[in-house]
């Protein structure tokens, strides 16, 4: 029997603080709205806490080899459906349910405690801004949308809070929306991921033909009954999810939208465009990937994307000088290392690197937020330089974040990372292939991470006319708890983090047949692997220290040696200006000539023009009938009754009857 | 003797009578213009309409039309009251009475 957990309240709660700050909060005090916006996402993560604590409080100890651990009071999944149905139509039903499985309890345990740190350092970093309160609302609504997404039990309802989120972050990257660039981000981010949905839209109106539903679990248990079931419709339905993920985890082709984002708050880039939002198509995928493991297609086209796109957006990184872009860059980048892991199965792997980024991408994209506050809005690498000395706390927190994100043993990054570029270099050929791509990103990354910490913390600052200081304690606090898990969230892993998963994300095929065969080789592989890994890591950072500390004119002369590469990169391969030039220009051209000119005015203004001229003739006509003169309505009148009394006396059925009689005959003739 | 008058005039012609004089009473209404003679036209029609009336009561032996014949005079004969003080007034106020000039409810 199951206790109630009350999941409706998780997505609620948050919902209620978005209601009360965004209709009262202009008027009230900013102390409330501060207490109000923070309990919300409190409260939720209290209740996901205690969904997490309730089947350990009540369960007999874990039994490890008699197959899954006993849950004992909740057994997983857990279903809170709503009584009144939502869709049912013929056969085919929703409801608005809410399911906690393994995967969405870690998601929502990300989702809400991450949630709520960076509900706290807003708290301290927008203390000075004007619409406050709107900011905290839209930050509420946030979260309930994304744990809507996270609970969803089917496909529909995770693609409402799929929507809500990116209505979110489109009203929270234009938060300052007098600012043309922030408007524009904006409407960049919420017209690509359009492209993205209509992908996931596709998929899901395929997943109604093919299955007649969309509940995950009735889904998996169809396709669990056909283990060898592949097919086109499978593949379809796979690739249009995987262009729904594209667009939401910025992924190539999509990616364009998520350096722009950066124009929102720091926070909100920490949040959304780094910790939880962009990471809901790698979830999405994790979720349906019963149609992954259907399809070796689609899977291999994830972890060339994956792959591509980790690449891709690290090379950019690499010369970008606005600090939040180059956390943005590495975003793009470990996102692909993410697509690369469900590319080859390895689910639970992708998921790990998901915590373990949400911890160490939200502690640097804080810490690089609080030194663009202590700095007074600085955000150009060029112009930082020795801040070790003062914002030391800072300083100390963003170094554990890059050692993190850079892999290095034993923060959490060197786990995650580690463990999808084994599963990797298990899987095959294409599996080899995404290994190697991953490892190249893996020492670009080590070098911009490298390349950032030195130009803004180390030597002597460059803009001597700042003084900058060391952030408040609300700021502060959330860094440390972060730092704290940077450092140790890939202890999960070792906790059993495959095996907690594994009833939700199940295990690969390859693990069985290829892994357990010859354990040893393999486990001696991995040590190897991570070896490797770490050296590159290491040596990324002999070159950024060589770079950037020892040599500082040598990264100018460099550049200058290699103009047109410099420029590719610096210019982010003018990916934007190709997609202006090969899509938007020719999609203006043809709205302006074709749809504006030829549809709009010349056969729409025609048909318009044509109906009232058809009304107006024959207004024109009729209007002679109503003349106003008595005599002549009393004419029709009489007419009319004449005709009335015609049908009563003339016996129509005989009459009509003989009618057709004749008609027929003499066309039979 | 079999003469014309010892025969019994058949229902019939009075209804064709009652047709005639209903029609007689629409075109009345319809062409003149003087407001009398239309008048004098309605009241053609009412009694055409009571004519039918007594001869329907007579083929079905059923008093009930005759009774309506009464209603309709009654009828008739209040709104000839109604109509002719109207005239009067209208005769009054315009100088005329032709139906064509009098299409303005102002005075």
């Amino acid at each position: 029997m199951n206790a109630p957990l009350h999941l409706w309240l998780i997505p609620l709660l948050p919902f209620a603080g978005f209601l009360f700050n965004g209709l009262l909060g202009r008027k009230l005090p900013k102390a409330l709205v501060t207490a109000v916006a923070l309990l919300a996402p409190l409260a939720s993560f209290a209740v996901v806490l205690n969904a997490t604590a309730t089947p350990y409080l009540h369960v007999a100890p874990r039994c490890m080899p008699c197959g899954p651990p006993n849950w004992g009071y909740i057994t997983l999944p857990y279903v809170e459906t709503c009584p009144l149905g939502w869709i049912n139509v013929a056969s085919l039903h929703i409801d608005f349910s809410f399911v906690l499985d393994q995967l969405s309890l870690v998601m929502l345990l990300v989702v809400t405690g991450v949630g709520f740190l960076i509900h706290v350092y807003s708290a301290g970093y927008m203390a000075h801004e004007e619409g406050y309160w709107r900011y905290f609302s839209y930050l509420n609504l946030f979260m309930f949308f994304m744990t809507v997404l996270v609970l969803a039990g089917n496909a529909l309802l995770m693609f409402v809070g799929w929507e809500g989120v990116g209505l979110a972050s489109y009203l929270l990257i234009g938060f300052y929306f007098q600012k043309k660039s922030a408007a524009d981000a904006g409407k960049k981010a919420f017209i690509v991921n359009r492209i993205g949905d209509f992908g996931f839209l596709i998929g899901i109106f395929l997943l109604i033909a093919n299955f007649g539903t969309l509940t995950f679990t009735d889904i998996t248990a169809k396709l669990d009954g056909n283990p060898l079931l592949q097919g086109s419709a499978i593949t379809a339905i796979a690739l249009c999810l995987l262009l729904g993920a594209t667009g939401k985890s910025a992924q190539l082709p999509l990616y364009i939208w998520l350096p722009d984002a950066m124009e929102g708050p720091t926070p909100v880039s920490a949040l959304i465009h780094a910790a939880t939002m962009v990471t809901a198509g790698v979830y999405m995928m994790a979720r349906t990937h019963v149609l992954f493991d259907h399809s070796p297609f689609a899977l291999s086209v994830v972890a060339i994307i994956g792959g591509a796109t980790a690449l891709f957006a690290a090379t950019i990184a690499l010369v970008q000088t606005d600090i939040k872009r180059v956390l943005a860059y590495s975003t793009v980048s470990q996102l692909g290392y993410m697509f690369l892991g469900c590319g080859v199965a390895a689910y639970s792997a992708a998921i790990f690197h998901l915590v373990t980024h949400a911890f160490f991408k939200a502690l640097l994209f804080l810490a690089a937020g609080s030194v663009i506050h202590g700095l007074g809005g600085e955000q150009d690498l060029r112009k930082m330089g020795g801040l070790r000395k003062k914002m030391p706390i800072t300083f100390a927190v963003t170094t554990v974040g890059v050692l993190a994100i850079s892999g290095f043993w034993p923060f959490a990054g060197f786990y995650s990372k580690d463990e999808i570029l084994f599963e990797a270099y298990t899987y095959g050929y294409i599996g080899r292939f995404v290994w190697f791509m991953g490892l190249l990103t893996a020492l670009l990354t080590s070098f911009y991470m490298f390349r950032l910490w030195y130009l803004a913390f180390m030597g002597e600052s460059r803009s001597p006319e700042i003084h900058p200081h060391e952030s408040p304690w609300s700021m502060r606090g959330p860094l440390v708890i972060l730092a704290l898990l940077s450092i140790g969230g890939g202890w999960i892993w070792k906790l059993g983090f495959f095996d907690f998963l594994a009833p939700a994300v199940g295990v690969p095929i390859h693990h069985i047949y290829v892994l357990k065969a010859d354990f040893e080789y393999w486990e001696m592989m991995e040590h190897f692997l991570s070896i490797g890994a770490v050296a590159v890591a290491v040596l990324g950072w002999y070159i950024a220290h060589r770079l950037y500390a020892q040599k500082p004119a040598e990264p100018a002369q460099i550049a200058a040696a290699l103009p047109t590469g410099y420029k590719l990169l610096a210019n982010k391969y003018y990916v934007d200006e190709i997609y202006g030039a090969v899509i938007i220009k020719p999609l203006l051209a043809f709205s302006k000539y074709f749809l504006d000119w030829v549809v709009d005015v010349a056969i729409l203004g025609g048909i318009a023009w044509l109906l009232g001229g058809i009304a107006q003739l024959t207004g024109a006509l009729l209007q002679r009938w109503q003349s106003g003169n008595i005599r002549s309505y009393a004419a029709w009148l009489a007419a009319g009754a004449a005709v009335v009394l015609l049908f009563v006396i003339v016996q129509w059925p005989a009459a009509v009857t003989t009618f057709f009689d004749i008609h027929l005959h003499g066309l039979g003739n | 003797m079999n003469s014309l008058l010892s025969q019994e005039v058949p229902l019939s012609w009075y209804l064709l009578l009652s047709a005639l004089l209903f029609a007689l009473g629409i075109v009345g209404f319809l062409i003149k213009r003087n407001l009398i003679t239309v008048f004098m036209s309605i009241e053609l029609m009412l009694n055409a309409v009571n004519l039918s009336f007594v001869t329907f009561a007579q083929m079905w032996h059923a008093v009930k039309g005759q009774i309506f014949v009464f209603f309709v005079m009654v009828v008739a004969a209040a709104e000839a009251a109604v109509g002719l003080a109207i005239i009067i007034a209208v005769f009054r106020a315009r100088a005329t009475l032709a139906v064509d000039r009098i299409d303005e409810m102002k005075l």
